[in-house]
């Protein structure tokens, strides 16, 4: 296996670290140029986390296939009881059960 | 004092190492499938240091497309980062701008997580707890995706073994747990939606953005409970 560091592949990860640090700090930059934070834009702000990660979960419903659909919605449940790797483990015995002895 | 506060951190961010090992296993395994060098993946873990963008970066990679495209998805990956730099402004004004600076390159999903949680609790955000907190974290990250690259010469098919059902099951935990929060369920619903639409008709990673934006809109539009006002409206 190659240790080497090829050009174009340095290019993209030095790009996508600087790319990622400007959003990183970006976010304070632009709030300490405004002071105060009007209460919809903070009532924005509240909902960011569970926004952008439910970008990540939806989607893969759709394209995952059944078996990671149905581990999603059985984790939807399980998330109301356990959280965690508990949940993690839940899910992925879900998703590997449908994939290898029913699907 | 600062070891104390380290300490603390550190002990926050332990179950969290857990949690996130797969999925630095999961992005060296990965990168090494989709040809990087051991070498590169770990740089990439140890500058980027934000894994679905990694994941995201090496599968465009793969797929030989100009450098600009791929930085430009890896941005649109990340951009959730400038919604969380600004919502902890207001929680690390004990740090100054260095200590800031160096708070915001370890800046993660778990770590925001842990800050608004510490401050909303009411105990101080110092310096030496954030980087407890942060390095907790990168330095497993970098360890993780070593391991990652070794393993990932003998994983044949990674769906075969479910590598790729853990990432969606571990963000769907995440959003569950901040189910208390107000317009939780309306968020929930919107950026479900819109994301789903958004890979459906424009295609990823576009549906990162455009779903977080709709959920985001919703929120600012929900009315007002009575009497609300910013907390450093009088800072």
């Amino acid at each position: 296996m190659e240790t080497l560091f090829r050009p174009e592949m340095l290019l993209i990860i030095l790009g996508g670290a600087v790319a990622t640090y400007l959003t990183r700090i970006g976010g304070y930059l632009l709030i300490k140029r405004f002071k105060t934070i009007p209460p919809r834009v903070e009532a924005g702000l509240n909902a960011v986390p569970a926004a952008v990660l439910t970008t990540l979960v939806a989607p893969a419903a759709l394209t995952g296939g059944p078996e990671t659909a149905i581990a999603l919605v059985v984790s939807l449940v399980a998330g109301l009881r356990v959280s965690g790797l508990t949940l993690i483990v839940i899910g992925w015995a879900v998703a590997m059960a449908l994939r290898h002895f029913v699907l | 004092m600062f070891i104390d506060d380290f300490k603390a951190g550190l002990k926050r961010i332990a179950p969290i190492i857990i949690s996130a090992s797969p999925f630095g296993v999961l992005f060296g395994a990965v990168a090494v499938q989709h040809g990087m060098s051991i070498g590169e993946a770990v740089l990439m873990s140890g500058v980027v240091y934000a894994g679905a963008s990694q994941l995201v970066g090496v599968n465009l990679f793969d797929q030989h497309l100009p450098a600009w495209v791929v930085i430009l998805s890896i941005l649109a990956v990340n951009f959730r980062h400038i919604l969380y730099s600004a919502a902890i402004a207001r929680h690390i004004e004990r740090l100054n701008p260095w200590q800031k600076a160096i708070n915001f390159f370890l800046l993660t999903d778990p770590h925001y997580a842990e800050i608004e949680r510490q401050a909303h609790s009411g105990q101080p955000v110092t310096f030496g707890w954030v980087l407890g907190l942060g390095i907790g974290l990168y330095i497993p990250w970098m360890v993780l995706t070593y391991a990652g690259c070794v393993l990932g010469a003998f994983i044949g098919d990674p769906k075969s073994i479910g590598l790729d059902v853990l990432l969606p099951i571990y963000f769907l935990g995440l959003v569950m747990g901040f189910r208390k929060r107000p317009n939780w369920l309306p968020v929930v619903i919107a950026s479900s939606l819109a994301s789903m639409a958004a890979v459906t008709f424009v295609g990823s990673p576009w549906h990162v953005s455009i779903g977080a934006v709709a959920g985001i809109i919703v929120a600012a539009l929900m009315p007002l409970p009575a009497g609300t006002h910013s907390e450093i409206e009088e800072g």
